[in-house]
Protein backbone atom coordinates (compact mmCIF):
# COMPACT_ATOMS: atom_id res chain seq x y z
CA UNK A 1 0.00 0.00 0.00
CA UNK A 2 2.87 2.33 0.90
CA UNK A 3 6.16 1.90 -0.87
CA UNK A 4 8.59 4.67 -0.04
CA UNK A 5 12.05 4.14 -1.45
CA UNK A 6 15.24 6.05 -0.55
CA UNK A 7 13.41 9.24 0.43
CA UNK A 8 15.49 12.30 1.24
CA UNK A 9 14.16 15.75 2.09
CA UNK A 10 16.20 18.85 2.80
CA UNK A 11 15.09 22.24 4.06
CA UNK A 12 18.01 24.53 3.18
CA UNK A 13 21.08 23.00 4.81
CA UNK A 14 19.01 20.82 7.07
CA UNK A 15 18.36 17.22 6.07
CA UNK A 16 15.02 16.35 7.64
CA UNK A 17 14.83 12.83 6.21
CA UNK A 18 17.77 10.91 4.86
CA UNK A 19 17.52 7.89 2.57
CA UNK A 20 14.42 6.47 4.26
CA UNK A 21 12.67 3.43 2.82
CA UNK A 22 9.39 2.20 4.27
CA UNK A 23 6.82 -0.36 3.20
CA UNK A 24 3.39 -0.82 4.75
CA UNK A 25 1.36 -3.76 3.45
CA UNK A 26 -2.40 -4.27 3.44
CA UNK A 27 -3.68 -5.41 6.83
CA UNK A 28 -0.52 -4.37 8.62
CA UNK A 29 -0.20 -1.85 11.48
CA UNK A 30 3.19 -0.12 11.45
CA UNK A 31 4.28 2.22 14.26
CA UNK A 32 6.58 5.13 13.47
CA UNK A 33 8.66 6.14 16.50
CA UNK A 34 11.18 8.86 17.16
CA UNK A 35 11.84 12.07 19.05
CA UNK A 36 10.66 15.46 17.82
CA UNK A 37 12.81 16.45 14.87
CA UNK A 38 13.57 12.82 14.02
CA UNK A 39 11.74 13.27 10.71
CA UNK A 40 8.45 11.43 11.32
CA UNK A 41 6.12 14.20 10.18
CA UNK A 42 8.25 15.08 7.14
CA UNK A 43 8.18 11.40 6.14
CA UNK A 44 4.39 11.26 6.57
CA UNK A 45 3.89 14.43 4.52
CA UNK A 46 5.99 12.97 1.68
CA UNK A 47 3.95 9.77 1.81
CA UNK A 48 0.73 11.79 1.64
CA UNK A 49 2.12 13.66 -1.37
CA UNK A 50 2.04 17.00 0.46
CA UNK A 51 5.81 17.41 0.35
CA UNK A 52 7.96 16.53 -2.65
CA UNK A 53 11.05 14.47 -1.80
CA UNK A 54 14.43 15.76 -3.02
CA UNK A 55 15.39 12.18 -3.81
CA UNK A 56 13.56 8.88 -3.87
CA UNK A 57 10.04 7.87 -4.82
CA UNK A 58 6.74 7.22 -3.10
CA UNK A 59 4.12 4.88 -4.45
CA UNK A 60 0.67 4.60 -2.91
CA UNK A 61 -1.40 1.67 -4.17
CA UNK A 62 1.19 1.22 -6.90
CA UNK A 63 1.14 4.78 -8.26
CA UNK A 64 2.61 8.17 -7.33
CA UNK A 65 0.57 10.14 -4.72
CA UNK A 66 -2.25 12.07 -6.39
CA UNK A 67 -5.79 13.26 -5.72
CA UNK A 68 -6.95 9.81 -6.72
CA UNK A 69 -4.77 8.07 -4.15
CA UNK A 70 -5.69 10.71 -1.55
CA UNK A 71 -9.32 9.60 -1.86
CA UNK A 72 -8.27 6.18 -0.56
CA UNK A 73 -6.41 7.55 2.48
CA UNK A 74 -7.86 8.31 5.92
CA UNK A 75 -5.75 10.76 7.91
CA UNK A 76 -6.05 11.75 11.58
CA UNK A 77 -3.64 14.65 12.13
CA UNK A 78 -2.38 15.55 15.60
CA UNK A 79 -4.67 18.58 15.70
CA UNK A 80 -7.58 16.30 14.65
CA UNK A 81 -8.49 18.42 11.59
CA UNK A 82 -12.08 19.24 12.60
CA UNK A 83 -14.05 22.46 12.11
CA UNK A 84 -14.71 23.80 15.59
CA UNK A 85 -17.61 26.03 14.50
CA UNK A 86 -19.52 23.15 12.85
CA UNK A 87 -21.46 20.52 14.78
CA UNK A 88 -20.38 16.89 15.06
CA UNK A 89 -22.91 15.85 12.40
CA UNK A 90 -21.97 18.74 10.08
CA UNK A 91 -18.28 17.84 10.29
CA UNK A 92 -19.04 14.25 9.30
CA UNK A 93 -21.38 15.34 6.48
CA UNK A 94 -18.79 17.75 5.16
CA UNK A 95 -16.10 15.06 5.31
CA UNK A 96 -18.39 12.63 3.50
CA UNK A 97 -19.17 15.21 0.79
CA UNK A 98 -15.45 15.81 0.19
CA UNK A 99 -15.02 12.09 -0.49
CA UNK A 100 -18.26 11.94 -2.48
CA UNK A 101 -20.02 9.46 -0.21
CA UNK A 102 -23.19 9.51 1.88
CA UNK A 103 -22.52 10.31 5.53
CA UNK A 104 -23.01 7.19 7.66
CA UNK A 105 -25.52 7.24 10.52
CA UNK A 106 -23.88 8.62 13.66
CA UNK A 107 -22.10 6.10 15.83
CA UNK A 108 -24.41 5.45 18.83
CA UNK A 109 -21.69 6.67 21.17
CA UNK A 110 -21.65 10.02 19.39
CA UNK A 111 -25.42 10.27 18.85
CA UNK A 112 -26.18 12.49 21.85
CA UNK A 113 -23.51 14.97 20.74
CA UNK A 114 -24.58 15.15 17.07
CA UNK A 115 -25.89 18.71 17.27
CA UNK A 116 -23.13 20.12 19.44
CA UNK A 117 -20.39 22.35 18.06
CA UNK A 118 -17.00 20.64 17.96
CA UNK A 119 -15.52 23.59 19.84
CA UNK A 120 -17.77 22.88 22.84
CA UNK A 121 -17.26 19.12 23.32
CA UNK A 122 -14.53 17.34 25.30
CA UNK A 123 -11.27 16.52 23.59
CA UNK A 124 -11.85 12.77 23.91
CA UNK A 125 -15.16 13.01 22.04
CA UNK A 126 -13.55 15.16 19.34
CA UNK A 127 -10.98 12.47 18.88
CA UNK A 128 -13.73 9.92 18.24
CA UNK A 129 -15.29 12.26 15.68
CA UNK A 130 -11.93 12.65 13.96
CA UNK A 131 -11.62 8.85 13.80
CA UNK A 132 -15.15 8.49 12.42
CA UNK A 133 -14.26 11.15 9.84
CA UNK A 134 -11.08 9.36 8.76
CA UNK A 135 -12.79 5.96 8.56
CA UNK A 136 -16.18 6.73 7.00
CA UNK A 137 -14.99 6.49 3.38
CA UNK A 138 -13.46 3.07 4.16
CA UNK A 139 -9.90 4.04 3.34
CA UNK A 140 -7.35 1.50 2.14
CA UNK A 141 -4.63 3.36 3.99
CA UNK A 142 -4.97 4.95 7.42
CA UNK A 143 -2.37 7.43 8.64
CA UNK A 144 -2.62 8.46 12.29
CA UNK A 145 -0.44 11.05 14.00
CA UNK A 146 -0.37 10.35 17.77
CA UNK A 147 -3.95 9.16 17.65
CA UNK A 148 -4.74 8.62 21.32
CA UNK A 149 -2.99 11.47 23.15
CA UNK A 150 -4.93 12.59 26.22
CA UNK A 151 -7.46 9.74 26.10
CA UNK A 152 -8.23 7.52 29.09
CA UNK A 153 -7.06 3.89 28.90
CA UNK A 154 -10.45 2.33 28.19
CA UNK A 155 -11.27 4.88 25.48
CA UNK A 156 -7.80 4.29 24.03
CA UNK A 157 -8.48 0.55 23.93
CA UNK A 158 -11.74 1.26 22.10
CA UNK A 159 -10.00 3.44 19.52
CA UNK A 160 -7.46 0.69 18.97
CA UNK A 161 -10.33 -1.73 18.36
CA UNK A 162 -11.37 0.54 15.49
CA UNK A 163 -7.86 0.72 14.11
CA UNK A 164 -7.50 -3.07 14.24
CA UNK A 165 -10.89 -3.58 12.62
CA UNK A 166 -9.78 -1.36 9.72
CA UNK A 167 -6.57 -3.41 9.39
CA UNK A 168 -8.49 -6.67 9.48
CA UNK A 169 -10.68 -5.26 6.71
CA UNK A 170 -7.50 -4.96 4.63
CA UNK A 171 -6.38 -1.40 5.32
CA UNK A 172 -2.72 -0.58 5.78
CA UNK A 173 -2.13 1.51 8.91
CA UNK A 174 0.77 3.84 9.73
CA UNK A 175 0.75 5.31 13.26
CA UNK A 176 3.26 7.81 14.57
CA UNK A 177 3.63 7.95 18.34
CA UNK A 178 5.83 8.93 21.25
CA UNK A 179 4.13 6.56 23.63
CA UNK A 180 5.07 2.99 24.41
CA UNK A 181 1.49 2.00 25.35
CA UNK A 182 0.62 2.79 21.77
CA UNK A 183 3.74 1.40 20.14
CA UNK A 184 3.05 -2.02 21.64
CA UNK A 185 -0.18 -2.18 19.63
CA UNK A 186 1.66 -2.18 16.28
CA UNK A 187 2.71 -5.30 14.33
CA UNK A 188 6.00 -3.74 13.38
CA UNK A 189 7.88 -0.62 14.46
CA UNK A 190 10.12 1.77 12.58
CA UNK A 191 12.44 3.90 14.69
CA UNK A 192 13.77 7.20 13.33
CA UNK A 193 16.52 9.39 14.77
CA UNK A 194 17.95 12.55 13.21
CA UNK A 195 16.30 11.92 9.83
CA UNK A 196 17.39 8.30 9.49
CA UNK A 197 15.44 5.12 9.90
CA UNK A 198 17.80 3.39 12.28
CA UNK A 199 16.03 0.14 13.01
CA UNK A 200 12.78 -1.64 12.29
CA UNK A 201 11.08 -4.76 13.55
CA UNK A 202 8.87 -6.03 16.35
CA UNK A 203 9.16 -4.66 19.88
CA UNK A 204 11.41 -7.61 20.77
CA UNK A 205 13.57 -7.07 17.69
CA UNK A 206 13.99 -3.35 18.40
CA UNK A 207 15.06 -4.05 21.93
CA UNK A 208 17.41 -6.79 20.68
CA UNK A 209 20.14 -7.26 23.24
CA UNK A 210 20.08 -3.67 24.54
CA UNK A 211 20.47 -3.75 28.29
CA UNK A 212 19.84 -1.47 31.21
CA UNK A 213 21.69 -1.54 34.49
CA UNK A 214 19.16 -1.78 37.29
CA UNK A 215 20.11 -0.64 40.75
CA UNK A 216 18.22 -1.76 43.83
CA UNK A 217 19.06 -0.08 47.10
CA UNK A 218 17.25 0.35 50.41
CA UNK A 219 18.37 3.99 50.17
CA UNK A 220 17.07 4.49 46.62
CA UNK A 221 17.27 8.26 47.02
CA UNK A 222 20.98 7.97 47.77
CA UNK A 223 21.58 5.65 44.82
CA UNK A 224 19.59 7.82 42.41
CA UNK A 225 21.28 11.02 43.55
CA UNK A 226 24.81 9.56 43.34
CA UNK A 227 24.29 8.32 39.77
CA UNK A 228 22.36 11.42 38.71
CA UNK A 229 25.14 13.70 39.94
CA UNK A 230 27.66 11.65 37.97
CA UNK A 231 25.63 12.68 34.86
CA UNK A 232 24.60 9.13 34.00
CA UNK A 233 21.27 8.89 32.11
CA UNK A 234 19.28 7.72 35.13
CA UNK A 235 15.61 6.80 35.15
CA UNK A 236 13.52 6.16 38.22
CA UNK A 237 11.36 3.03 38.22
CA UNK A 238 9.35 2.89 41.43
CA UNK A 239 12.17 2.57 43.94
CA UNK A 240 14.72 1.20 41.50
CA UNK A 241 17.12 3.27 39.47
CA UNK A 242 17.72 2.31 35.84
CA UNK A 243 20.68 3.36 33.74
CA UNK A 244 20.09 2.49 30.06
CA UNK A 245 23.32 1.23 28.51
CA UNK A 246 25.08 1.82 31.83
CA UNK A 247 28.33 0.03 32.64
CA UNK A 248 27.92 -2.07 35.78
CA UNK A 249 31.47 -1.63 36.98
CA UNK A 250 31.27 2.17 36.68
CA UNK A 251 27.95 2.22 38.52
CA UNK A 252 29.17 -0.05 41.30
CA UNK A 253 32.23 2.15 41.77
CA UNK A 254 30.16 5.33 41.98
CA UNK A 255 27.80 3.78 44.50
CA UNK A 256 30.69 2.46 46.58
CA UNK A 257 32.33 5.88 46.79
CA UNK A 258 28.97 7.42 47.71
CA UNK A 259 28.64 4.82 50.46
CA UNK A 260 25.35 3.43 49.16
CA UNK A 261 24.81 -0.30 49.56
CA UNK A 262 23.12 -1.55 46.39
CA UNK A 263 22.68 -4.48 44.08
CA UNK A 264 23.23 -3.85 40.39
CA UNK A 265 21.98 -6.25 37.73
CA UNK A 266 21.70 -6.13 33.96
CA UNK A 267 18.14 -6.39 32.65
CA UNK A 268 16.70 -6.05 29.14
CA UNK A 269 16.09 -2.42 28.16
CA UNK A 270 12.57 -1.12 27.63
CA UNK A 271 11.43 0.20 24.27
CA UNK A 272 11.53 3.75 25.58
CA UNK A 273 15.09 3.29 26.80
CA UNK A 274 16.06 2.00 23.36
CA UNK A 275 14.60 5.17 21.85
CA UNK A 276 16.52 7.36 24.25
CA UNK A 277 19.75 5.43 23.60
CA UNK A 278 19.17 5.79 19.85
CA UNK A 279 19.00 9.54 20.19
CA UNK A 280 22.34 9.72 21.95
CA UNK A 281 23.05 11.67 25.12
CA UNK A 282 20.53 14.47 24.80
CA UNK B 1 1.09 14.68 55.62
CA UNK B 2 0.00 16.55 52.47
CA UNK B 3 -2.75 15.80 50.02
CA UNK B 4 -6.51 15.47 50.19
CA UNK B 5 -8.94 13.73 52.55
CA UNK B 6 -12.42 12.87 51.21
CA UNK B 7 -12.35 15.86 48.90
CA UNK B 8 -15.41 16.62 46.77
CA UNK B 9 -15.41 19.55 44.36
CA UNK B 10 -18.53 20.81 42.61
CA UNK B 11 -18.61 23.51 39.99
CA UNK B 12 -22.31 24.42 39.82
CA UNK B 13 -24.11 21.25 38.78
CA UNK B 14 -20.90 19.46 37.78
CA UNK B 15 -19.13 17.20 40.27
CA UNK B 16 -15.46 17.38 39.28
CA UNK B 17 -14.17 15.27 42.19
CA UNK B 18 -16.01 12.91 44.47
CA UNK B 19 -14.59 11.94 47.83
CA UNK B 20 -10.96 11.62 46.74
CA UNK B 21 -8.27 10.85 49.29
CA UNK B 22 -4.71 11.14 48.02
CA UNK B 23 -1.59 11.36 50.17
CA UNK B 24 1.54 12.86 48.66
CA UNK B 25 4.54 11.69 50.60
CA UNK B 26 7.94 13.34 50.81
CA UNK B 27 10.52 11.43 48.77
CA UNK B 28 7.91 9.76 46.56
CA UNK B 29 6.73 10.45 43.00
CA UNK B 30 2.94 10.10 42.87
CA UNK B 31 1.11 9.79 39.53
CA UNK B 32 -2.53 10.74 38.91
CA UNK B 33 -3.75 8.96 35.78
CA UNK B 34 -6.86 9.59 33.72
CA UNK B 35 -8.18 10.91 30.44
CA UNK B 36 -9.56 14.28 29.52
CA UNK B 37 -12.25 15.26 32.06
CA UNK B 38 -11.25 12.68 34.69
CA UNK B 39 -10.62 15.41 37.27
CA UNK B 40 -6.80 15.34 37.28
CA UNK B 41 -6.32 19.09 37.02
CA UNK B 42 -8.94 19.80 39.66
CA UNK B 43 -7.28 17.35 42.05
CA UNK B 44 -3.83 18.88 41.53
CA UNK B 45 -5.25 22.38 41.94
CA UNK B 46 -6.89 21.39 45.21
CA UNK B 47 -3.56 20.03 46.43
CA UNK B 48 -1.87 23.27 45.34
CA UNK B 49 -4.50 25.36 47.14
CA UNK B 50 -5.81 26.92 43.92
CA UNK B 51 -9.27 25.34 44.18
CA UNK B 52 -11.15 25.09 47.46
CA UNK B 53 -12.82 21.75 48.18
CA UNK B 54 -16.62 21.84 48.43
CA UNK B 55 -16.30 19.07 51.03
CA UNK B 56 -13.34 17.42 52.70
CA UNK B 57 -9.90 18.72 53.58
CA UNK B 58 -6.63 19.47 51.80
CA UNK B 59 -3.25 19.85 53.50
CA UNK B 60 -0.18 21.49 52.00
CA UNK B 61 3.01 23.25 53.04
CA UNK B 62 3.14 27.08 52.99
CA UNK B 63 2.71 28.56 49.48
CA UNK B 64 6.36 29.51 49.07
CA UNK B 65 7.33 25.86 49.52
CA UNK B 66 5.10 24.71 46.64
CA UNK B 67 6.21 24.48 43.01
CA UNK B 68 3.30 24.29 40.56
CA UNK B 69 3.61 23.71 36.81
CA UNK B 70 0.19 24.04 35.12
CA UNK B 71 -0.74 22.31 31.83
CA UNK B 72 0.83 23.99 28.84
CA UNK B 73 3.71 24.99 31.12
CA UNK B 74 3.19 28.57 32.34
CA UNK B 75 6.32 30.41 31.29
CA UNK B 76 6.47 34.00 30.03
CA UNK B 77 6.64 33.59 26.27
CA UNK B 78 7.87 37.09 25.54
CA UNK B 79 10.76 36.83 27.96
CA UNK B 80 13.97 34.94 27.19
CA UNK B 81 14.92 31.76 29.03
CA UNK B 82 17.36 33.73 31.22
CA UNK B 83 14.75 36.44 31.92
CA UNK B 84 12.18 33.84 32.92
CA UNK B 85 14.66 32.37 35.38
CA UNK B 86 15.67 35.83 36.71
CA UNK B 87 12.07 36.90 37.17
CA UNK B 88 11.08 33.82 39.15
CA UNK B 89 14.36 33.83 41.10
CA UNK B 90 13.67 37.48 42.01
CA UNK B 91 10.17 36.63 43.21
CA UNK B 92 11.56 33.93 45.52
CA UNK B 93 14.65 35.88 46.56
CA UNK B 94 17.05 33.36 45.01
CA UNK B 95 20.44 35.01 44.40
CA UNK B 96 21.82 34.80 40.85
CA UNK B 97 24.16 33.76 39.32
CA UNK B 98 23.92 30.44 41.05
CA UNK B 99 25.64 27.16 40.48
CA UNK B 100 22.39 25.36 41.15
CA UNK B 101 20.52 27.31 38.48
CA UNK B 102 23.28 26.66 35.93
CA UNK B 103 23.12 23.00 36.87
CA UNK B 104 19.33 22.89 36.43
CA UNK B 105 19.58 24.55 33.02
CA UNK B 106 22.33 22.17 31.94
CA UNK B 107 20.44 19.10 33.09
CA UNK B 108 17.34 20.17 31.24
CA UNK B 109 19.34 20.77 28.06
CA UNK B 110 18.58 24.52 28.09
CA UNK B 111 22.08 25.94 28.67
CA UNK B 112 22.49 26.75 24.99
CA UNK B 113 19.17 28.61 24.77
CA UNK B 114 19.35 31.22 27.52
CA UNK B 115 18.88 34.15 25.08
CA UNK B 116 15.96 32.59 23.21
CA UNK B 117 12.45 33.89 23.78
CA UNK B 118 10.45 31.25 25.61
CA UNK B 119 7.73 31.63 22.96
CA UNK B 120 10.11 30.31 20.30
CA UNK B 121 11.07 27.15 22.21
CA UNK B 122 9.59 23.76 21.36
CA UNK B 123 6.86 22.41 23.64
CA UNK B 124 9.34 20.11 25.36
CA UNK B 125 11.85 22.89 25.96
CA UNK B 126 9.16 25.19 27.36
CA UNK B 127 7.98 22.45 29.66
CA UNK B 128 11.53 21.92 30.92
CA UNK B 129 11.92 25.67 31.48
CA UNK B 130 8.69 25.71 33.49
CA UNK B 131 10.04 22.88 35.64
CA UNK B 132 13.37 24.64 36.14
CA UNK B 133 11.61 27.82 37.33
CA UNK B 134 9.35 25.77 39.62
CA UNK B 135 12.46 24.19 41.18
CA UNK B 136 14.28 27.48 41.85
CA UNK B 137 12.76 27.86 45.31
CA UNK B 138 13.63 24.23 46.21
CA UNK B 139 9.97 23.34 46.86
CA UNK B 140 8.93 20.74 49.42
CA UNK B 141 5.93 19.92 47.24
CA UNK B 142 6.22 19.87 43.45
CA UNK B 143 3.00 19.61 41.42
CA UNK B 144 2.99 19.12 37.64
CA UNK B 145 -0.15 18.97 35.50
CA UNK B 146 0.46 16.75 32.43
CA UNK B 147 4.12 17.72 32.12
CA UNK B 148 4.85 15.25 29.32
CA UNK B 149 1.77 15.45 27.07
CA UNK B 150 2.93 15.86 23.49
CA UNK B 151 6.59 15.82 24.59
CA UNK B 152 9.05 13.56 22.81
CA UNK B 153 10.84 10.69 24.60
CA UNK B 154 14.16 12.48 24.98
CA UNK B 155 12.73 15.62 26.60
CA UNK B 156 10.38 13.41 28.56
CA UNK B 157 13.31 11.53 30.01
CA UNK B 158 14.98 14.79 31.09
CA UNK B 159 11.76 15.94 32.74
CA UNK B 160 11.42 12.61 34.48
CA UNK B 161 14.95 12.73 35.67
CA UNK B 162 14.53 16.20 37.21
CA UNK B 163 11.26 15.15 38.84
CA UNK B 164 12.83 11.99 40.25
CA UNK B 165 15.91 13.89 41.48
CA UNK B 166 13.58 16.31 43.26
CA UNK B 167 11.85 13.42 45.03
CA UNK B 168 15.21 11.78 45.77
CA UNK B 169 16.33 14.82 47.73
CA UNK B 170 13.16 14.56 49.83
CA UNK B 171 10.41 16.61 48.17
CA UNK B 172 6.92 15.26 47.52
CA UNK B 173 6.28 15.14 43.76
CA UNK B 174 2.86 14.63 42.21
CA UNK B 175 2.07 14.76 38.48
CA UNK B 176 -0.77 13.87 36.13
CA UNK B 177 -0.65 11.90 32.89
CA UNK B 178 -2.94 9.94 30.57
CA UNK B 179 -0.24 7.32 29.92
CA UNK B 180 0.18 4.23 32.05
CA UNK B 181 3.70 3.40 30.88
CA UNK B 182 4.69 6.65 32.52
CA UNK B 183 2.69 6.07 35.69
CA UNK B 184 4.33 2.65 36.03
CA UNK B 185 7.56 4.36 37.04
CA UNK B 186 5.97 6.31 39.90
CA UNK B 187 6.07 5.11 43.49
CA UNK B 188 2.31 5.52 43.99
CA UNK B 189 -0.45 5.72 41.39
CA UNK B 190 -4.07 6.90 41.52
CA UNK B 191 -6.39 5.98 38.64
CA UNK B 192 -9.00 8.70 38.30
CA UNK B 193 -12.17 8.36 36.22
CA UNK B 194 -15.04 10.87 36.09
CA UNK B 195 -13.96 12.44 39.35
CA UNK B 196 -13.64 9.21 41.31
CA UNK B 197 -10.62 7.21 42.38
CA UNK B 198 -10.82 3.77 40.75
CA UNK B 199 -7.62 2.42 42.25
CA UNK B 200 -4.82 3.75 44.42
CA UNK B 201 -1.54 2.19 45.50
CA UNK B 202 1.91 1.19 44.31
CA UNK B 203 2.00 -0.11 40.71
CA UNK B 204 2.86 -3.60 42.00
CA UNK B 205 -0.08 -3.60 44.42
CA UNK B 206 -2.52 -2.45 41.76
CA UNK B 207 -1.36 -5.22 39.42
CA UNK B 208 -1.62 -7.83 42.19
CA UNK B 209 -5.10 -6.68 43.20
CA UNK B 210 -6.80 -7.08 39.82
CA UNK B 211 -10.06 -8.96 40.55
CA UNK B 212 -10.41 -12.22 38.61
CA UNK B 213 -7.86 -12.59 35.83
CA UNK B 214 -6.73 -11.20 32.51
CA UNK B 215 -6.18 -13.67 29.66
CA UNK B 216 -4.91 -13.32 26.14
CA UNK B 217 -6.92 -14.82 23.31
CA UNK B 218 -7.52 -14.68 19.55
CA UNK B 219 -11.32 -14.86 19.89
CA UNK B 220 -12.84 -12.89 22.74
CA UNK B 221 -15.93 -14.56 24.18
CA UNK B 222 -17.15 -11.36 25.81
CA UNK B 223 -16.35 -8.38 23.55
CA UNK B 224 -17.57 -5.87 26.15
CA UNK B 225 -14.74 -7.04 28.42
CA UNK B 226 -12.10 -7.43 25.71
CA UNK B 227 -9.53 -5.05 24.30
CA UNK B 228 -6.77 -5.21 21.72
CA UNK B 229 -3.19 -5.99 22.38
CA UNK B 230 -1.50 -5.87 19.01
CA UNK B 231 -3.17 -8.34 16.68
CA UNK B 232 -4.47 -10.38 19.63
CA UNK B 233 -7.03 -9.61 22.35
CA UNK B 234 -6.97 -9.40 26.08
CA UNK B 235 -10.06 -10.21 28.05
CA UNK B 236 -10.98 -9.69 31.66
CA UNK B 237 -12.69 -12.51 33.49
CA UNK B 238 -14.11 -11.09 36.75
CA UNK B 239 -14.62 -14.51 38.34
CA UNK B 240 -11.42 -15.95 36.90
CA UNK B 241 -13.14 -18.88 35.17
CA UNK B 242 -12.33 -17.95 31.57
CA UNK B 243 -9.99 -20.31 29.73
CA UNK B 244 -7.08 -18.72 27.91
CA UNK B 245 -3.46 -17.90 28.39
CA UNK B 246 -2.93 -15.95 31.60
CA UNK B 247 -1.05 -12.71 30.98
CA UNK B 248 1.25 -10.77 33.19
CA UNK B 249 -0.97 -7.71 33.52
CA UNK B 250 0.53 -4.28 33.08
CA UNK B 251 -0.78 -1.12 34.67
CA UNK B 252 -2.55 -0.39 31.39
CA UNK B 253 -4.61 -3.59 31.72
CA UNK B 254 -5.32 -2.72 35.36
CA UNK B 255 -6.71 0.66 34.33
CA UNK B 256 -8.93 -0.87 31.65
CA UNK B 257 -10.24 -3.51 34.08
CA UNK B 258 -10.87 -0.83 36.73
CA UNK B 259 -12.85 1.28 34.23
CA UNK B 260 -14.86 -1.77 33.11
CA UNK B 261 -15.54 -2.78 36.71
CA UNK B 262 -16.79 0.75 37.43
CA UNK B 263 -19.23 0.40 34.52
CA UNK B 264 -17.22 2.73 32.30
CA UNK B 265 -17.19 2.91 28.55
CA UNK B 266 -20.02 3.14 26.07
Amino acid sequence: MIEAVHLTKRFGDFTAVHDASLTVRAGEVVGLLGANGAGKTTLILMILGLLRPAEGTVRLFGEPPSRRSRARVGYVPQGLGLYSDLTVAENLEFGAAVFGIEALPLDPGLGPDGDRLIGTIPWGTRRRVSFAMALQHRPDLLILDEPTSGVDPLARARLWNQIRRAAEGGAAVLVSTHYMDEARQADRLVLMAAGDIIVEGTVAELIGDAVTAQVEAADWQGAFTALDEASLPVMLDGRRTRVPGGDRAVIENLLRSAGVAARTTEVPATLEEVMVLADGPG
Amino acid sequence: MWGTTDVTVRFGPVTALESVTLTVEPGVVTAVVGGDGAGKSTLLRVIAGLVAPTEGRAARPPDRCIGFVPTGSGVFRDLTVAENVEFVAGAYGVALPSERVDDLLRRSGLSGFTDRLAGTLSGGERQKLALVTALLSEPLLLILDEPTTGIDPVSRMMLWRLMAATAARGAAVVFSTSYLDEAERAGVVMLLDRGRSLAYGTPDDLIRQVPGKVVTTDEPTDPARAWRHGARWRQWSPDGTLPGELVEARLEDVAIVAALAAGGGS
